[in-house]
């Protein structure tokens, strides 16, 4: 079974992040960038589901500028057979970035496409099902695990204090997330493997984008807070905080 | 064009907390555009019934949406409706929950409409006539505000930040017919497993009690189960990355940036160190407080209060002090 995972190259979610002086993006100076890691998850259950059919190929795709040909080779590194850079400008817009993926995967046979459930940058969580929309899809978000059953996927989904089993027809689109498909890391083999891979590199559709950032802001500071004690004995003295100055109890 | 939309939440026929969110959200921004606010409720036979609280929340008109297909949740069926409900308003905007359905429904809908979506937002204002949207982004190292350049304006918001508003107008339910042909669905619900009706994501959960790696066992978590347990309903578990890392705590209850980013009344952090994605995706909490024998630890710097001592010894007088504060009344 051919398998289609997206990826998108992300600030590591360890970086302290700096806003840019025009306050609209952050500066990305020194900032280590990585494969989105719920994208990550998606490119290791793409793995272990070709492995296990002993069939089929797995391409991974990416939109963005040409830095994101390394987020690709990392993909590649890890077993990906094939990527394709879509060169573009990144939108927190969602649909845009749907919309040019969509114009590209329309049309494939892939029974399977993957994404992280989100982005580790932008976290709207919507390219997935979006893409799913427009592709006219069966699609699945929050993916814990997934098997293939004949013409359908059979899915654990995250839901409240639980789980969710929900089967879908194929062809469809799953958003993975974090359970099942702890990522392999790429060994040196692969390395070296994943620089004679083909990537291919073309431009991505023009969407523009609808979202505008006008503004980024850092959080608020927290106000000053206080060690109550040391050891148990200061309890009963966070609980009368809690309650009476917090109103949080 | 002035009205606003609130998608309004039910599970099991019963509307959830996140619906009163929605739709008080609604009405102060209706009230800000001059329209007025609607909410839209789609569930199995008889939700009715429990959609007309809604009205009280500000809600002039709640659109009921009741077929056997609608009872438990199913994008396939959900989508197509939501999105038809709102070619047929007039609407300057349209409020979702951030919620695990909120999240799943919204993004479809935005695309069937051909209309962009702002996820988890923590703020909407109106200026000059213009949406002004607030969300977090880098699972809130930064927020930022945007527009959107498309009417109506998607939304889907945070849980717990927009809090639910009592108001005097009392809305009309009206009933319509939603088109759903059960036998085209692409996706089926086989079951769910270990998720009760009034279960709680940590995302939505008021107070969160979370452990991470000073818990030294998974066997250890009765401890944080009991506390949870005293203080009683609405009080989710939440868990560090290393310890779900570590395959002691499900994923469902991460919190920062590769689990969930929260926003509860009160976050007890147990054997916390506070890694800076941690931080990140808890640090809009209303009140922190940190359990921690290391002094020294960067979750004390986001804490409001704090004890420096062994969490062994703290939690279990915790649980026993908040049991006597509950039994007091």
């Amino acid at each position: 079974m051919d398998i289609i995972v997206c990826v998108k190259r992300v600030p590591d979610t360890e970086t302290r992040i700096q806003i840019a002086e025009d306050e609209t993006r952050i500066d990305p100076s020194g900032v280590k960038f990585i494969i989105s890691p719920y994208d990550e998850f998606a490119v290791e259950a793409a793995l272990r589901t070709v492995e296990e059919a002993e069939d089929g190929e797995v391409t991974v795709v990416s939109l963005g500028d040409d830095d994101a040909q390394e987020t690709l080779r990392a993909a590649l590194a890890m077993g990906a057979d094939k990527g394709l850079l879509l060169q573009g400008e990144g939108s927190t817009d969602g649909l845009a970035t749907a919309k040019a993926l969509a114009a590209e995967l329309q049309g494939s046979e892939a029974p399977l496409i993957l994404l992280g459930v989100k982005a580790a940058d932008d976290d709207q969580s919507q390219v997935g099902p979006m893409l799913g929309v427009l592709l006219d899809r069966a699609t699945v978000t929050g993916v814990t695990a997934f098997r293939v059953e004949g013409d359908t996927v059979v899915c654990d989904r995250e839901v409240e204090g639980g789980v969710e089993v929900v089967e879908v027809d194929l062809p469809a689109v799953l958003t993975v997330t974090k359970g099942t498909y702890e990522p392999r890391y790429a060994s040196l083999k692969g390395i070296m493997a994943a620089k004679r891979k083909p990537l291919e590199t073309k431009e991505a559709e023009a969407v523009e984008g609808r979202i505008r950032v006008q503004q980024l802001t850092y959080p608020p500071e927290r106000g000053d807070g206080q060690i109550v004690g040391e050891g148990a004995d200061a309890v009963p003295e966070l609980v009368r905080l809690l309650r009476e100055e917090a109103n949080a109890l | 064009m002035a009205d606003v939309l609130a998608f309004a939440e039910q599970r099991d026929g019963q509307l959830r907390g996140a619906a009163r969110e929605t739709v008080s959200a609604a009405a102060t921004l209706a009230a800000e555009f001059g329209g007025s606010a609607h909410a839209l409720v789609l569930g199995g036979p008889g939700v009715a019934d429990a959609a007309t609280e809604l009205g009280g929340f500000g809600a002039a008109s709640i659109q009921v949406g009741a077929h056997e297909a609608l009872a438990d949740y199913n994008p396939e069926a959900y989508a197509p409706v939501v999105a038809e409900r709102i070619r047929a308003g007039d609407y300057a905007a349209v409020i979702f929950p951030a919620s695990i359905l909120g999240k799943d429904l919204a993004p479809r809908v935005a695309a069937h409409l051909d209309v962009p979506l702002a996820t988890d937002v923590t703020g909407l204002e109106v200026q000059d006539g213009e949406l002004q949207v607030i969300r977090p982004m880098y699972a809130g190292k930064a927020f930022a505000r945007v527009t959107l350049d498309a009417t109506p304006a998607l939304v889907s918001i945070r849980p717990n930040v927009f809090q639910p508003m009592e108001r005097e107008a009392a809305g009309t339910v009206e009933a319509f017919e939603p088109q759903v042909d059960a036998g085209a669905l692409r996706l089926r619900v086989r079951e769910r497993k270990g998720s009760s009706g009034d279960a709680l994501d940590v995302a939505e959960a008021t107070i969160i009690v979370s452990g991470g790696r000073g818990m030294k066992a998974p066997d250890n978590w009765h401890l944080l189960e009991d506390l949870r347990d005293a203080i009683g309903d609405g009080t989710a578990l939440g868990a560090s990355r290393a310890v779900v890392d570590a395959g002691w705590r499900p994923h469902a209850e991460q919190v920062g940036q590769t689990g969930k980013t929260v926003a509860p009344k009160l976050y007890v952090a147990v054997g916390i160190s506070g890694a800076i994605q941690h931080l990140a995706g808890m640090r809009t909490s209303q009140t922190i407080v940190a359990i921690n024998k290391d002094p020294d630890a960067p979750i004390f710097n986001v804490a409001d209060y704090g004890i420096v001592a062994d969490l062994f010894d703290v939690v279990p007088r915790l649980t026993d002090e908040v049991k006597k504060l509950r039994a007091e009344g």
